[in-house]
């Protein structure tokens, strides 16, 4: 193992950041934020669908801010064939929803009230992740 | 206000992952291959998100309701099945052979990515078919 590209201040401030998303969405609507499960009732929940869905808005539009204030270019690498994406979304799809969160869900919300199922997601879908991608490489 | 609510917590969040990076599949990559060339970034980030909204949360919860909404709505759910363990294992096989998960994915729609948005279709696809077939681990 060696470490490369590690960016520690930027990836602790935009930590803080999404953080800070958490306790407004909380604070101010009583919900915490897992966007799996805001994603998916958005498709099949009419139950908060609207708040849901201006949620999702949300995401987009936060990148869309930043780079008009910022000017600066948000970089995104994708190395991967449609194949595999569309084999990875089906995966992450039926994955979040059947354990019920997703790295926000769990790693964050569920951690964040010390949630022992959340913890064990968390560190289930982080092993899985290394040995796929352990597995990748190899190929 | 509490569709405001919806929209600014999306905002901040999209913000937080443009800063951290995490909206880079590169980026989330690179976390996952601890054995290769490791990237320790998105550990800073679960820890920035989490000193901000895990103090915040327990605070917060002892209010008598939220600002915008009749009361606290999240889950507490506790039980630890193998529902959460299949999900978790699909989730991180997905995760790592793309490198996006829900929040990075919807977020990246902004870059107007195709490969982005193929994934999202997949994705949604997924929890569809959780739906239909009643197998999620939060009802």
């Amino acid at each position: 193992m060696n470490i490369i590209n590690f960016t520690p201040v930027p990836a602790f401030t935009g930590g803080v950041i999404i953080g800070l998303a958490v306790v407004v969405f909380f604070l101010l609507n009583g919900r915490l934020i897992g966007i799996s499960g805001i994603a998916s009732n958005v498709l099949t929940e009419k139950n908060n669908r609207f708040d849901n869905f201006l949620f999702l808005l949300g995401l987009i539009i936060g990148p869309i801010l930043y780079t008009v204030f910022t000017n600066q270019q948000i970089n995104v690498t994708i190395s991967n064939s449609y194949i595999l994406l569309i084999i990875a979304g089906l995966l992450v799809g039926l994955g979040t929803r059947i354990s019920g969160g997703c790295t926000s869900g769990h790693g964050i919300s569920g951690i964040g009230r010390f949630s022992l199922r959340s913890i064990i997601a968390t560190i289930t879908f982080m092993i899985v992740g290394i040995i796929t991608v352990f597995i990748k490489n190899l190929i | 206000m509490n569709k405001l609510a919806s929209l600014v917590s999306g905002i901040i969040f999209g913000i937080g992952l443009v800063v951290s990076e995490m909206i880079n599949p590169a980026k989330v990559l690179g976390f996952l291959d601890l054995f290769g060339s490791w990237d320790p970034s998105l550990a800073f980030v679960m820890i920035g998100a989490l000193v901000v909204s895990s103090p915040m949360f327990h605070l917060i919860k002892n209010n008598k309701k939220p600002l915008f909404a009749e009361k606290f709505d999240y889950s507490n759910n506790k039980n630890i099945n193998t529902k959460l363990i299949i999900g978790s294992v699909l989730f991180g096989a997905g995760w790592g052979l793309g490198g996006l998960c829900p929040g990075p994915a919807i977020s990246s729609i902004a870059l107007l990515n195709v490969y982005s948005i193929a994934f999202v279709l997949s994705m949604f696809v997924g929890f569809y078919l959780v739906k239909v077939l009643n197998f999620t681990a939060t009802k």
